[in-house]
């Protein structure tokens, strides 16, 4: 067996040394509370603050505009919270998309038990959002519009720019889930026009409990955790300085030659979509053009996903699947229902997320496994009989 | 999540295949929930299971499943072969995640539906319950 390939960065990243030698100072020597007046907590501030500003540089906001959460999920949670529970008086309709994070929609799930009401948009075969779907499904007692930036599973990019400008000129706050977009896409918040955007560090090389919430100057939203005066009162806790500071450095170092590196990872990207997509009876999840450089999303007929991902577990590849059996439920996945997969396609899903890490010689490796595998369980497949 | 049992049978199944002219067939399950079991039974004139294959579609644990309970059933009696139960299939896999279990049933049902179907071949009254589990039914938790 060759050494492991890890193709699953879409679930989380391997953390670089540059990154780790950074973080650990801040546990080791530099270990100040950022509150504490005396000298190393005056070093940790000034270390939290060197942070913020270098993500603010980074995202083209102000510094002021970053909040320091502990996870995408926590980010995505106050956002729609924080706009809705605040709101509430104004209205309790929200506008989202069928193919949001399960931190989106569960959110709103809760939000709906409370009262709020919810239009789910659904996408196009290609996995996009109608921007003309998303002006029609504006009312007056719209409080919020929530759409990702790019999706978790298929890697599509949605048209939030767009979608922004419409519901800014019927004054409603758009927030975008961006976990899987920052560090991978240049993002521009002034450009955009988001009133909040989500990340999560773990997704671009920082460890995991650790993320951020963009809140654009202006735009009011509830207090996520009372307590002390950290994150200008709004998310109190004592910072995790050191993570926040090696996500600071992991998003410079993801944006440092992007350009050579995404270059790299789409050249990778599509010589795994061509070499997989010659296994007869299989499709390409998701638009072609309109998706993250580094996200291959198939669907394989006649063979389940959970098997597929143990096989290339054994072959010493890590990757991911949408199938129903890799859950508790027996539903498979959401988002490639709402592209109009039928089920049992859909649990024919295999994902494969790769970084500049990998190699053109690994994705050869991927795609000869993913072929053998295939082909060793559609003979044992009743679905794949006289075929 | 498996056990070392789950994963050698998943790895190395036992009893791959089809037979030609089958004394009985049985197939269970459905494509939209992600499995299907089918079993193929060679029965000789002492209602003796001579020999056994299977088919599957799913995941890991389906594919475990069918492989334990065909090894379980070959060189069985046919009555025998009608007291395997779901949890005996689970014991001999040293166990199954419980969200698992569903496939544990289906290997059970599939080696029912195939006895059934020689019975019915041979002009013996079917009187066993084949439930022909779809995966659907949410019950499994409770077998």
């Amino acid at each position: 067996m060759p050494k492991t390939i890890y193709v699953d960065n879409a679930a989380t990243t391997r953390v670089p040394q540059q990154v780790i030698d950074h973080m650990v100072t801040f546990m080791g020597e530099n270990y100040g509370n950022p509150s504490s007046l005396y000298s190393k907590g005056r070093e940790a501030k000034a270390a939290l603050e060197a942070s913020r500003e270098k993500i603010a540089e980074l995202l083209n906001c102000q510094p002021k505009e970053i909040y320091f959460t502990s996870c995408g999920s926590e980010s995505d949670n106050w956002a729609i919270r924080g706009i809705a529970e605040r709101n509430a008086s104004k209205g309790k309709h929200i506008i989202t998309s069928a193919v949001e994070h399960h931190a989106v929609l569960h959110t709103l799930k809760a939000l709906e038990k409370k009262g709020y009401e919810v239009t789910y948009l659904g996408v196009n075969a290609d996995g996009i959002v109608d921007v003309e779907d998303f002006r029609n499904a504006i009312r007056p007692d719209t409080i919020l519009a929530t759409v990702m930036y790019a999706n978790n599973e298929i890697g599509t990019i949605q048209p939030i720019k767009e979608m922004c400008e419409i519901a800014h000129q019927n004054k409603i706050p758009f927030f975008t889930d961006a976990v899987q977009a920052v560090g991978h896409v240049d993002i521009d918040l002034k450009d955009l026009g988001v009133d909040m955007l989500s990340f999560s560090g773990h997704k671009f090389g920082s460890p995991k409990g650790v993320g951020a919430l963009y809140v654009k100057s202006g735009t009011l939203l509830n207090n996520l955790i009372e307590g002390g005066g950290q994150e200008k009162r709004k998310r109190a806790g004592t910072e995790n300085v050191a993570s926040i500071a090696a996500m600071a450095k992991a998003l410079e170092l993801s944006l440092e030659n992007a350009g050579e590196k995404r270059k790299k990872i789409l050249e990778m990207r599509e010589k795994l979509i061509d070499g997989l997509l010659e296994i007869p009876y299989t499709r390409l999840n998701g638009s072609r053009d309109k998706r993250l450089p580094g996200n291959v999303n198939v669907s394989i007929e006649f063979i389940e996903g959970e098997s597929l991902i143990l096989w290339l577990d054994i072959m010493g590849i890590c990757a991911s699947t949408g199938s129903a059996c890799s859950t508790a439920s027996l539903d498979p996945s959401h988002v490639l229902l709402a592209i109009g997969l039928p089920h049992e396609v859909a649990h024919g899903s295999l994902r494969i997320s790769i970084d500049e890490n990998n190699t053109p010689e690994e994705c050869d490796y991927i795609i000869n496994s993913v072929k053998s595998t295939v082909e060793k369980l559609r003979m044992m497949s009743p679905l794949y009989n006289n075929r | 999540m498996y056990t070392e049992k789950v994963l050698d049978h998943f790895q190395n199944p036992r009893n791959v295949g089809e037979i030609e002219n089958a004394d009985g067939v049985g197939e269970v399950g459905n494509a939209k929930c992600g499995d299907i079991m089918k079993i193929f039974l060679k029965i000789d004139e002492k209602k003796i299971i001579t020999d056994v294959k299977f088919k599957t579609y799913g995941c890991g644990a389906a594919i475990a499943t069918s492989s334990m309970a065909t090894e379980m059933i070959k060189g069985k009696s046919v009555k025998e072969a009608l007291e395997l139960t779901n949890k005996a299939v689970v014991e001999a896999l040293d166990g199954l995640p419980p969200q698992k279990i569903h496939c544990s049933v289906l290997a059970e049902e599939a080696v029912k539906a195939a006895i059934a179907d020689y019975y019915t071949k041979n002009g013996m009254e079917v009187d066993f319950d084949v439930n022909g589990c779809d995966g659907c039914c949410s019950n499994c938790e409770k077998h």
